[in-house]
C-alpha cells in the first residue's frame, strides 16, 4: 500500500515539477540580466520582503497576512515531514523528537485555516476596494488549502492513533485521534492512506491548474524576492547606442527574464492600482493590469517565441494582450506601484522600456513632446528659451560664479529654478540662505544645461545620454565636485544616473539651521502647513524627514499630514516627464492632490519641488483657493524669517 | 524623380545680438539650427518621398561646419546630402546664392529628373525671401510661393496643385512642374529622427562640391557676384513705451483701458 502511495506521490511531484518548468521556462525567451549579483543581500531581501512580509505590514489586515503565510510555511514543512514519514516508515521525523518542533507542527496548520477562515469572512463581507475585480479562483485555492489542512490533521491524528506518535505536544492531532480509537490498525492504516493521497492529489491539481491560471505566484513570489532590484526603482539601464541594435522594449522578448517572471509573480492583490495617481484620476493607466498584459502578450506569443520566430501579437497597442500607448504615457514614474507592491515587481522600468521603444524606434509619441525634444536638443532646456535667459534671474539676486578650487558648492539651478518665473523665486530664496550662513557656492550660470530627468523617464536615452556626457564634460572642466539643488528632478538625475556628489537643498538648509548658521529675525507667518513629499526626493530618495524638520523648525510645530505622505504620497502628476503634456483624460492629478491638502485646512501648502510647487498653484487656481492658500517651497519659508 | 530641398543652417537669431558699438551681428557661441522655415521644406519633400516615392536631395551652401545640419537632414530620410562649400561663394548676396543653388540643381538634374525644389519661404538672418524665387527664375520652373499645402501632383499631365497663404485668404494654384516651390511654417511639423536612423547617418556620405566642381564665373559667385552689400545692421531705438493703468494692482480696470486703447487704434472694431 504504502509503496503504491510513495509513487503516486513520486508522479505527482514529478508533474508538478515538468508542469512549472515549462511555465516558467518561457522567460528564458527575455534578455539576459544579472540578478545573482551581491547574493548576500539578495538573501537577505528574501528574508526581509519574502518571507518577512515587509510591506504588507503597513496594512490594516498586514498580520493576519502575515500569520497565514507564515503559518502555512510551518504547515507546508509539517506536512511534508507527514507526507515522508507515512512513505517511509524508517524515516520518524524529527517533530516527534523536539517537542517546540511539534507543538509548532500542531498548531500551525491550524492558525492557518484560521487565517484563511477570516480571509474568506473578509472577503464576503468587507471586501477591501482595491481587491473587488479579483478573479474567483482564489476561492478554489483557499478551498484547496483548507481540505489540505483537514486531511492533515487526518494523517497526524492516523499516526497518534496508532501510536507511532507520542500525543504529548499534540492536542489538536490529538483530538483528532480520539475519533479513531476504536479502530482497528488496518483500519486506521486505510485512513492514513487515503487522508494522505490528499496532499499528493493537491499536487496533481496545482500541476494542472498552476499554469493556466494567476497562482504561479505561490512558486515565483519568493525567488523574485531575491531576484528583487538591488537598485533605486528610477534606477535603469544605460543602452548601448551602435548601429544595428535595437532599443528599448517594442516586443515582448525585449524585456528581460526578471520582466517577465515579475508577471508571473503578480498576486493581483491590486495595492499598486489603489496608489497610482493615474489610475486614480480615471488615466487608462494601471499597473497590475500593465503587468499581466504583459503576461497575456507573452502567453500569446509563446508559440512563435518557441519556434524563435518573431513575436506576432504586438506588445504595444489596443486589445487585451497588449499595451495602449496612453496607458504608458499616463505614468508620472512615482515608483508608487513599485514601492507598494509585495511580491518586488518592477513596474516603473517596463513602462520607460516601452517609451524607450516607441520615443527611439517609432518617433512615435504624444504631439506635446515633439516640442520638448526639440527644446531639449536646441536650446538644452525645456522651457525652449533662449540660454542667455538663463541667467536673468541674476538681477535679484547677490550671485556667485563658480571658482574651480574656491567654490565648495555648485548651486545647479535647475532649470524650472532658471526659467520659470514662480520657481526663480526659490531660487533667489534659496541664495538668500546660503549668503546668510556663509556657504560657499557658485553657479555656472549660462553653461548649465538641463540635466535631462524628463527625457531620460520619457525614454529618449540617446538624446540624455548626450546631455550627461556634455554636462559631465563641463563639470569636469569647472573641477565641480559637491552640487546642490532645491530641485528634486535633479538631485535624483545628477546623484543617481550621474553618480556625482549631490545634496538637496532640503538637507543642506537643515543643517545649517541646526548648526545655528541660519538665525530668523522675524516670526513665523504661515498659519498651518501641510507638506507634500514630492516623490524624487521621498519614495526615489527615502528623504523624509529633513524638509519636515525644516518646518517644525521654521513654522514653530511639526508639519500636519496628509492621508497620503512618505512613502505613501500621492504625486503632484509632473514626474515622468508629464509636466510636458497635457492631460486630456479623467481629472487632473494636481487638482485631486490639492483637493486632499485643502482637506486639512492649511494656511500654507509647502513643497520641496519646484514642479511641485507650479503643479499646487495650478491646482490652486483651479480649485478657487489661490487667495486663501499659499503654496511655499521650504528655502521660501526659511528666507522669509531671516 | 528627384525633390530637391534647400536648406541653410543659420544662427538661432532669438539669441543673437547686434554689437551696438561695430553694428554687426554677435555670432560668438550662438548655436548654429537648420532654418526653422526649411524645417517645413525638409518635411514636405519626406512627406513627398513617402507618398510618392520620389528621391529625396538636401543641398546647403554654407561652411564646412553646415554638413552637420545635412546629416540630421540625412538621418530623417534624406536620400543624399550636397554641402555646397568654397571660399570664392563667401560673403553672397541672394542674387549669388540663387546662382551657385541654381547651378548645383541642373547639374543633379543631369542624372535625374528634377520635378521639385523646396525651399523655405524665407531664412531668419537674411530674412529676405528672394533665394527660391531666384532659382525658380534662374532654371525656368514655376514658382509657387507661400505655399501652406500640397494638395495633389498629378506625374502623368506633370502638374501640381497647391494651396498658397496669402494676408488674410487663400488661394489654390495649379501649375506644371519642375516647380520651385517655397513653404510656410503651417505646413507642417518637422518629423523626430529614431535613433537607428540618427546611428546609421553617423556614417551616410555628405557630399562636398566646391567651384571646381560646378566651374561657375568667378565674377558670379561670393562677394565679387554680389551687386549688394550690408552696409549697416542696427537694432532700431526702441522709443520708450508708457505704462498705463494701475497694472495688477486693479486688474479689471487695467483690462478695461487696453481694449479702450485698441479701440482707439481701430485694432479693435465693435
Ligand atoms: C543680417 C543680414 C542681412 C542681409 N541682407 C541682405 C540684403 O539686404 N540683400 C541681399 O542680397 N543679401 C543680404 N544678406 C545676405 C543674404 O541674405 C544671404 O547671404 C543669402 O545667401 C540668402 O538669403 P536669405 O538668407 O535671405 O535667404 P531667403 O531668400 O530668405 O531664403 C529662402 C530659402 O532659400 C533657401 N536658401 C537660402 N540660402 C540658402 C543657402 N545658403 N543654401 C541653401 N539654401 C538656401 C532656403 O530654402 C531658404 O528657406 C544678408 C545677410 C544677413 C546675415
Ligand atoms: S509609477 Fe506611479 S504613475 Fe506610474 S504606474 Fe506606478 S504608481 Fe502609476
Ligand atoms: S503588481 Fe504587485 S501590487 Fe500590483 S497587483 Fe500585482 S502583486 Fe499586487
Ligand atoms: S530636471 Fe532639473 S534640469 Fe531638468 S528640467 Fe528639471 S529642473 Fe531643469
Amino acid at each position: 500500500m504504502s509503496l503504491f502511495f510513495a509513487l503516486f506521490f513520486v508522479i505527482s511531484i514529478v508533474i508538478f515539477a515538468v508542469s512549472c518548468y515549462s511555465t516558467l521556462g518561457i522567460v528564458r525567451h527575455g534578455l539576459p540580466e544579472n540578478r545573482f549579483d551581491n547574493p548576500g543581500k539578495r538573501f537577505n531581501n528574501m528574508l526581509k520582503y519574502g518571507f518577512g512580509q515587509k510591506l504588507l505590514f503597513r496594512e490594516p489586515y498586514g498580520n493576519v497576512h502575515f500569520v497565514m503565510f507564515w503559518s502555512f510555511l510551518i504547515f507546508a514543512a509539517a506536512d511534508l515531514e507527514m507526507v515522508l514519514r507515512c512513505i517511509f516508515p524508517v524515516f520518524t521525523g524529527i517533530s516527534d523528537k523536539v517537542p517546540p518542533v511539534a507543538l509548532l507542527f500542531d498548531v500551525a496548520p491550524a492558525l492557518t485555516l484560521l487565517a484563511v477562515l477570516i480571509g474568506l469572512a473578509r472577503r464576503f463581507f468587507l471586501p477591501p476596494a482595491n481587491i473587488k475585480d479579483r478573479s474567483n479562483d482564489v476561492l478554489k485555492m483557499l478551498a484547496v488549502i483548507i481540505i489540505l489542512i483537514l486531511a492533515y490533521f487526518g494523517s497526524r491524528g492516523a499516526l497518534v492513533a496508532s501510536g507511532r506518535s507520542l500525543p504529548d505536544y499534540l492536542p489538536l492531532s490529538s483530538f483528532v485521534a480520539g475519533f479513531m480509537a476504536n479502530l482497528s490498525p488496518e483500519n486506521i492504516d486505510f485512513l492514513a492512506s487515503c487522508f494522505l493521497s490528499v496532499p499528493a492529489l493537491a499536487l496533481l491539481f496545482f500541476a494542472v491548474y498552476v499554469p493556466y491560471n494567476r497562482h504561479m505566484h505561490m512558486v515565483t513570489a519568493i525567488p523574485n524576492s531575491f531576484f528583487r532590484s538591488l537598485e533605486k526603482p528610477s534606477a535603469l539601464k544605460a543602452e548601448d547606442f551602435r548601429a544595428g541594435n535595437t532599443f528599448g522594449a517594442g516586443q515582448v522578448n525585449r524585456f528581460t527574464w526578471k520582466d517577465l517572471l515579475d508577471t508571473y509573480s503578480c498576486t493581483e492583490c491590486g495595492r499598486c492600482d489603489a496608489v497610482c495617481p493615474a489610475a486614480n484620476t480615471g488615466k487608462p493607466l494601471s499597473p497590475k493590469r500593465l503587468v499581466s498584459s504583459i503576461q497575456e502578450n507573452l502567453l500569446a506569443n509563446a508559440a512563435d517565441l518557441k519556434k524563435g520566430r518573431k513575436p506576432s501579437v504586438s506588445l504595444i497597442g489596443e486589445g487585451k494582450a497588449s499595451i495602449s500607448e496612453e496607458a504608458i504615457w499616463s505614468c508620472t514614474t512615482c515608483a508608487a506601484c513599485v514601492e507598494s507592491c509585495p511580491v518586488s515587481i518592477e513596474h516603473l522600468s517596463k513602462t520607460v522600456k516601452m517609451r524607450r521603444h516607441l520615443v527611439q524606434m517609432e518617433a512615435k509619441f504624444p504631439e506635446e513632446l515633439l516640442g520638448f525634444f526639440e527644446n531639449m536638443e536646441q536650446r538644452s532646456n525645456p522651457w525652449g528659451m533662449a540660454p542667455s535667459e538663463r541667467t536673468k534671474w541674476h538681477a535679484n539676486a547677490d550671485v556667485k560664479t563658480f571658482e574651480a578650487g574656491q567654490t565648495e558648492y555648485l548651486f545647479f539651478v535647475g532649470c524650472a529654478g532658471a526659467f520659470d518665473s514662480r520657481a526663480r523665486q526659490v531660487t533667489i530664496a534659496f541664495t538668500k540662505l546660503l549668503n546668510a550662513a556663509g556657504v560657499s557656492w557658485g553657479v555656472l550660470g549660462n553653461q548649465e544645461k538641463c540635466c535631462g530627468d524628463s527625457l531620460r523617464k520619457l525614454g529618449n536615452e540617446y538624446v540624455f545620454e548626450q546631455a550627461v556626457n556634455e554636462n559631465k564634460k563641463t563639470f569636469a572642466d569647472k573641477g565641480v565636485k559637491k552640487i546642490v539643488t532645491h530641485c528634486p528632478h535633479c538631485f535624483n538625475t545628477l546623484k543617481n544616473d550621474y553618480g556625482l556628489e549631490v545634496v538637496h537643498h532640503s538637507e543642506l538648509i537643515s543643517k545649517l539651521l541646526k548648526e545655528g548658521r541660519l538665525k530668523f529675525k522675524s516670526a513665523a507667518n504661515t498659519g498651518k502647513v501641510v507638506f507634500h513629499d514630492p516623490c524624487y526626493l521621498g519614495r526615489h530618495n527615502g528623504m523624509y524627514d529633513q524638509p519636515r524638520e525644516i518646518i517644525a523648525m521654521t513654522a514653530g510645530e511639526t508639519p500636519s499630514e496628509m492621508g497620503r505622505s512618505r512613502e505613501r504620497s500621492f504625486c503632484c502628476g509632473a514626474g515622468g516627464g508629464r509636466m510636458w503634456m497635457e492631460e486630456y483624460t479623467g481629472t487632473r492629478i494636481n487638482r485631486a492632490r490639492v483637493k486632499e491638502a485643502l482637506g486639512e485646512k492649511p494656511g500654507t501648502i509647502s513643497v520641496s519641488c519646484p514642479y511641485c510647487l507650479i503643479m499646487f498653484e495650478d491646482g490652486l487656481k483651479d480649485e478657487g483657493a489661490f487667495n486663501d492658500v499659499s503654496v511655499k517651497d521650504i528655502a521660501e519659508m526659511v528666507a522669509e524669517r531671516i | 524623380m528627384l525633390v530637391v530641398t534647400c536648406i541653410k543652417q543659420v544662427p538661432d537669431t532669438t539669441q543673437v545680438k547686434v554689437d551696438p558699438v561695430t553694428n554687426t551681428l554677435v555670432r560668438d557661441g550662438i548655436p548654429l539650427i537648420l532654418n526653422p522655415y526649411d524645417t517645413n521644406a525638409l518635411e514636405e519633400a519626406l512627406r513627398l518621398k513617402d507618398k510618392y516615392g520620389f528621391r529625396v536631395a538636401v543641398l546647403s551652401m554654407g561652411p564646412p561646419n553646415a554638413e552637420l545640419t545635412l546629416r540630421k537632414a540625412l538621418a530623417l530620410g534624406a536620400d543624399e546630402a550636397i554641402l555646397i562649400s568654397d571660399r570664392a561663394f563667401a560673403g553672397a548676396d541672394t542674387l549669388a546664392t540663387s546662382n551657385v543653388l541654381a547651378c548645383a540643381i541642373s547639374k543633379l538634374s543631369e542624372k535625374e529628373e528634377v520635378g521639385f525644389v523646396l525651399c523655405g519661404k524665407q531664412t531668419i538672418d537674411g530674412d529676405t525671401a528672394q533665394v527660391g524665387p531666384g532659382i525658380a527664375v534662374r532654371l525656368g520652373y514655376s514658382q509657387l510661393t507661400f505655399v501652406d499645402r500640397i494638395e495633389n501632383i498629378e506625374a502623368g499631365r506633370k502638374t501640381v496643385r497647391v494651396r498658397r497663404k496669402l494676408e488674410g485668404r487663400h488661394e489654390v494654384v495649379e501649375s506644371f512642374f519642375p516647380a520651385m516651390i517655397s513653404v510656410v511654417r503651417e505646413i507642417n511639423h518637422l518629423r523626430y529622427p529614431t535613433v537607428p536612423m540618427r546611428l546609421n547617418s553617423k556614417d551616410a556620405r555628405v557630399t562636398i562640391w566646391d567651384n571646381k566642381v560646378l566651374g561657375l564665373d568667378p565674377n558670379t559667385v561670393g562677394l565679387k557676384g554680389s551687386p549688394t552689400w550690408v552696409s549697416k545692421i542696427f537694432s532700431p531705438e526702441r522709443t520708450k513705451g508708457q505704462i498705463l493703468g494701475n497694472g495688477m494692482a486693479d486688474p479689471e480696470g487695467t483690462a478695461r483701458l487696453l481694449v479702450e486703447k485698441l479701440k482707439e487704434k481701430e485694432v479693435l472694431t465693435f
